[in-house]
């Protein structure tokens, strides 16, 4: 094989998720052998899936692979390594009770008669690492390091067996910038060994600096692939998102009332004690819709845990309806005004077994009408419940069945009909779209759209920059947990203004 | 159609109780010298007179009382085995008060009821707790805290109200105003039975229509979804088995006041274990644990006249009820039949919309 | 107060304290190796009834003493592959299967029992056989520790062996160190290829072995026949223990010889008339006092 030849080819992929979701559509990638390819694209775009397809955890329904041009047939993650694709992925699959030897060496352990070999252990380990320069504390455990060193032992874990293509997956969502220096001297080692690296980022500064070739993946299918030095950071952003015209464009509405939220130099530290919000600060107002704009795992989750009353452990103020919310328990909170649609719906939206009239009325089974008394008021319930499924256009056939009959798009309605139907000040939707087929998706604009025409304070946190532009009265975008643009003016601004910053090129400067 | 999705459970615990006994008339076929003999005293023994229709009604009383407190802390989602525990600190501090107390009996029986109640309360209290801020895990905790009460119990009637003249070990008999009345002359059918009907129907009340009740059932279905949305998940957890240990307390002394009129256990009682089979059985629905209650109080009076006349230990019963719960449980038992009714209810749904 | 110093320092408590506390080291090693890979294996207590039985029973027809061995714990890992299948590929809850396994054993046992001897509490109609005890050579004239360490049942000194192979088989094998992968991220075991599943089976059919050790010796080297739900709970002090200790082999020994220790004193006690009910629940106490303790440690880390 010469070596402008590909190593990896895809052609025409395409897969349909049992949710009707098309993630790759006809997706062609052809990646050369000693190469360093990036894949850059929004979220839900399809490049995770893509690279799933590719390392044997999701099977396409249609289109081929191609490796070392043979054709080959990937049906799970074991034949997928055996062919020598290694994939990182972007949280870790490490033993953390184990030390790095043995979670490298996991499942191909040197040694007779199923006895364990210490020393060859540790000599495979180190000699795997000074190969490929790759520095580890093989003695040490999981749970003990860090994770740019995490990192670096799931990459070892790769080669040593014996992998020629290294996929990454978003690598330096959990690193510092130090440790993601580091990542980048050994991508380059890697491929001066004659390794090819391709890897997945949402983060435009980071593909300039170390990829040579860039493919840009758009609803499902490669759109585009050259040379990263001939294309810039900003035709690369706006090539990753469509210019679209909104349909529904609000006028802004002089309607704008009080103030139903106020952050104030917002600062969270996970367990792991990485910073995930930065100093955020903002306000919202009735009437408002404040669009949160962002790519994944930016700080959205924890933003939104903590206006819920979930999380208490950070620092600085958020105050709804005037009031501090620190000390409030997440039932205290919801009295002042405050509904939320979660992002995750089976976890946190809905309990799967339990009735739909159940799940209706978790937001009011303790007030009356529907309380009475000591009593459940059941046929008020079942009233409302029928008037919820009118006027939400909710398909259910019987409302003592479990919400797991439904189908996601009714699951999601049953949320917004349930925290959409109260007195609310102020309605947190976080990614209210996801998963959503585009009838259902309007329906849900429709109801966010009565939900501000009704004088209540929206904070809609969504990747879908269509979504942002069509409902939104200003946006905030979230970068690695700051807030790097405030876009208050959205008369003249399309997808292509705000992807920037959700790319990490751009960055507003903060006057002083 | 759709019904039959919703009677699906049922239809399940019919099927594993038809193995049941299936399985009952393969075994004393295979075993007995005289196998019709065995199978007619095994199964229509307990109707043939009165004291043995009594007899399910005797034993069914403590299946269900235990089985709707165990039923409240399932229901939560946790795995409370305590009751054993809690029965027995109940009967103990019940007896102790009984003996050493007087009133007439409509003010005694009250008074003793609750003082059961509050010490099975107690021990039922700290799994919870302990769970809630220590994140200990409530089947060790209620575990240890059985052998604990157990302990403590015999201590309490060895020291305090043990009846010097007996042999073995148990308690002076209770003074005549802390007796059950029998209800049906005959049989020992005692105040108890009623009080566990009523119980019972208190529990399905208030799992089923109150707002406790609905956090409970909350909590256990999806927790993380339940404190999402404001239920205090903490405070769901300790109340669960608080009441789980209440109800277990008066499980014993309603046995102790209704039946033997004396505290005699040396160890746990073995309904203890049995309501938890019970809930098992009857998927933690305080309306379903009264037939299945009666079920099992019926199977084991059978397997007790079988045991008389007949050469089958009535041990037969607890291997039939095992072999039960595992048919019950196993989620995938008929599982692959409740998906293709739910698959085909659910395209239907695809279609209309 | 001569009761204590009479008891503590005599040889013939120590002796009786090994005694006791072999089958608990059978069952926390049987509790461990289960709890390592995740599956916690309730059915204990289930298990070593079951072998118990079955060991006297095979001993007493065919008067082939490692027969008997054989057979009794194959009829334990039969037990635990009944759990295994299940909780692993019907998806029963592990308690409850645990739980009704547990019942199970104990209504079949009688049950067979009473089929064998027409007697429903004692097997000692049959003639079974028992375990031998060993003398040690050397270690049997040591001053002190020779009566205590020598003479010992066959079982009790394979109980120490066994927290040996157990610590070699967990942390210098390969199965060991999938068992330990699995338990504690399944998915990380996935993705290299290795079946989850497998690995589970494996370590609930170890568990089996463990367990049926234990009761073998009940019915075979503590008492020489099978008693009615003979196990006494001894399954769920296992649990315990290895909870108590973290599943490490020094401290599965350690806990038992704390449970083995009281047990004894408890039996020793029952002749005066001291209450024994108070010294008989501290292992208990001691049980949630250091789960307590662990749990506290982990709130000061968060």
């Amino acid at each position: 094989m010469n070596k402008d030849e590909a190593i990896l080819e895809l052609k025409d992929i395409l897969k349909i998720y049992p949710n009707g979701v098309i993630a790759c559509n006809k997706a062609s990638l052809k990646i050369k052998k000693g190469s360093i390819h990036a894949i850059v694209g929004e979220n839900g775009a399809g490049k995770t899936s893509l690279m799933r397809v590719v390392s044997g955890l999701e099977i396409p329904q249609e289109g081929d692979i191609y490796y070392q041009g043979e054709k080959v047939e990937i049906k799970n993650p074991f034949e997928s390594i055996k062919r020598g694709i290694g994939m990182v992925h972007q949280h870790f699959m490490l033993v953390q009770g184990l030390t790095v030897a043995q979670n490298l060496v996991l499942g191909m352990e040197p040694g007779k008669y199923g006895v364990l070999n210490g020393k060859e252990i540790r000599s495979m380990a180190s000699k795997i690492s000074e190969k490929y320069s790759i520095e580890v504390p093989i003695e040490k455990k999981v749970r003990d390091i860090p994770m740019g060193i995490r990192q670096r032992v799931e990459i070892l874990k790769a080669l040593l067996r014996n992998s020629k293509v290294l996929i990454l997956d978003e690598p330096t969502s959990m690193l510092t910038p130090q440790e993601t220096e580091r990542l980048f001297v050994t991508i380059q080692n890697l491929k001066k060994l004659g390794k090819t690296i391709v890897f997945i980022s949402h983060k435009l500064k980071e593909v300039k600096a170390i990829s040579e070739v860039i493919s840009i993946m758009r609803r499902g299918r490669i759109i585009f692939t050259g040379d990263t030095r001939k294309i810039s950071e900003k035709e690369m952003a706006q090539l990753m998102v469509e210019k679209t015209i909104p349909k529904n464009r609000i006028v802004r509405s002089e309607e704008i009332g009080e103030e139903v939220l106020k952050v104030d130099k917002l600062k969270y530290l996970d367990e792991e004690k990485r910073l995930r919000l930065n100093c955020i600060s903002f306000k919202l107002r009735r009437g408002e819709v404040l669009g949160i704009a962002g790519i994944d795992e930016n700080g959205q989750e924890e933003l939104v845990h903590i206006l819920n009353g979930l999380i208490k452990r950070y620092a600085g103020i958020v105050k709804i309806m005037g009031k501090n919310i620190k000390d409030k328990s997440s039932r205290e909170i919801r009295e002042l005004g405050v509904s939320c649609i979660p992002k995750d719906k089976l976890k946190y939206g809905v309990a799967q077994d339990a009735s739909f009239l159940d799940n209706l009325i978790v937001n009011k089974y303790y007030k009356y009408p529907f309380l009475n008394g000591l009593r459940l008021n059941k046929s008020y319930i079942s009233q409302y419940a029928h008037r919820l499924v009118n006027s939400f256009s909710i398909e259910v056939s019987k409302l003592e069945a479990p919400v797991s009959n439904l189908s996601g798009g009714n699951i999601q309605k049953v949320i917004l009909a349930r925290e959409l139907s109260k007195k609310n000040n102020l309605v947190i939707a976080y990614e209210p779209s996801q998963g959503l087929d585009i009838g259902a998706i309007e329906i849900v604009h429709n109801l966010l759209f009565r939900a501000r025409e009704q004088r209540v304070g929206i904070l809609l946190i969504s990747s879908d920059l269509d979504e942002l532009l069509e409902l939104s009265t200003r946006i905030l975008v979230l970068y690695n947990g700051k807030i790097v643009a405030h876009l208050n003016n959205l008369e003249n601004i399309s997808q292509r203004d705000i992807s920037p910053y959700m790319l990490g090129i751009k960055e507003e400067r903060v006057e002083t | 159609m759709l019904k039959l999705i919703k009677y699906i459970d049922l239809i399940r615990i019919f099927i594993a109780i038809l193995i049941g006994f299936i399985l009952t008339i393969g075994i004393i076929y295979g075993v007995s010298e005289d196998a019709s003999t065995t199978i007619w005293y095994f199964f229509l023994g307990p109707f043939s007179n009165i004291s043995g229709m009594g007899n399910i009604f005797e034993t069914a009383t403590p299946l269900i009382l235990t089985a709707v407190g165990t039923a409240i802390a399932f229901q939560a989602g946790l795995i409370y085995i305590g009751a054993g525990g809690a029965i027995f600190i109940g009967a103990t501090m019940g007896t102790l008060i009984a003996i050493f107390s007087n009133a007439p009996t409509f003010i005694h029986i009250p008074f003793i009821l609750l003082v059961a109640l509050l010490a099975g309360a107690f021990i039922g209290y700290i799994p919870g707790y302990l769970r809630v801020k220590l994140r200990i895990h409530e089947f060790i905790s209620s575990l240890m805290l059985n052998y604990i009460a157990t302990f403590v119990g015999i201590y309490i009637i060895k020291y305090y109200a043990r009846d010097m003249a007996a042999a073995l070990l148990q308690s002076r008999e209770l003074p005549k105003t802390a007796w059950f009345l029998r209800i049906i002359p005959g049989t020992r059918i005692h105040l108890g039975f009623i009080l566990a009907i009523i119980l019972s129907l208190l529990a399905y009340f208030f799992l089923y229509h109150t707002r406790w009740g609905y956090e409970i059932r909350m909590v256990g279905k999806n927790a993380d979804f339940a404190r999402f949305n404001g239920i205090d998940v903490n405070k769901v957890i300790v109340i669960s088995t608080t009441l789980a240990g209440a109800t277990a307390g008066i499980a014993g002394i309603s046995e102790i006041m209704g039946i033997y009129h004396r505290f005699q256990w040396k160890a746990l009682p073995c309904f203890s274990l049995e309501g938890i089979l019970v809930v098992i059985i009857a998927r933690n629905n305080p309306l379903l644990i009264i037939p299945v209650s009666f079920l099992i109080a019926y199977l084991k009076t059978g397997a007790q006249y079988a045991a008389l006349i007949g050469d089958i230990p009535s041990e037969i019963v607890t291997i039939i009820i095992s072999i039960i719960v595992f048919l019950v449980t196993a989620e995938l038992f008929l599982e692959k039949w409740k998906q293709r009714l739910t698959f085909k209810e659910a395209t239907k749904d695809e279609l209309r919309s | 107060m001569s009761f204590v110093l009479d008891t503590i320092f005599s040889v013939s408590f120590w002796f009786s304290v090994l005694r006791v506390t072999t089958p608990l080291i059978w069952a926390s090693l049987g509790a461990a190796i289960s709890i390592e890979s995740n599956v916690i294996n309730i059915a204990i207590d289930g298990i070593m009834l079951v072998a118990a039985l079955v060991g006297v029973i095979i001993s007493a027809f065919t008067h082939n003493l490692c027969l008997a061995l054989f057979l009794a714990v194959l009829a334990g890992v039969g037990m635990a592959c009944i759990l295994g299948y299940f909780n692993l590929k019907l998806k029963t809850n592990i308690f409850i299967g645990g739980i009704a396994l547990n019942i199970f054993a104990s209504g079949i046992t009688i049950f067979i029992l009473y089929l064998t001897t027409h007697d429903k509490a004692v097997s000692s109609s049959l003639k079974s056989l028992v375990l031998p005890s060993w003398d040690i050579p050397l270690i049997k004239n040591i001053n002190i520790l020779g009566p205590i360490l020598s003479g010992q049942n066959v079982l009790t000194y394979f109980a120490m062996v066994g927290i040996i192979l157990y610590y070699f088989l967990l942390y210098h094998t390969k199965l060991g160190l999938h068992i330990r992968a699995v338990g504690e991220n399944s998915e990380a075991v996935r993705s290299v290829g290795i079946s989850v599943v497998r690995t589970k089976f494996i370590a609930l059919i170890l568990s089996g072995i463990f367990a049926s050790l234990g009761g073998v010796f009940l019915s075979m080297g503590y008492l020489s026949f099978f008693v009615k739900d003979m196990t006494g709970g001894r399954g769920f002090i296992g649990l315990a223990i290895a909870l108590m200790s973290k599943n490490q082999p020094v401290g599965l020994l350690l806990s038992s010889l704390l449970f083995g220790i009281t047990m004894q004193i408890v039996n020793n006690i029952k002749t005066l008339r001291i209450p024994s009910e108070l010294v008989e629940l501290i292992p208990y106490v001691v049980v949630i006092l250091v789960l307590m303790f662990y749990g506290i440690g982990r709130k000061k880390k968060e």
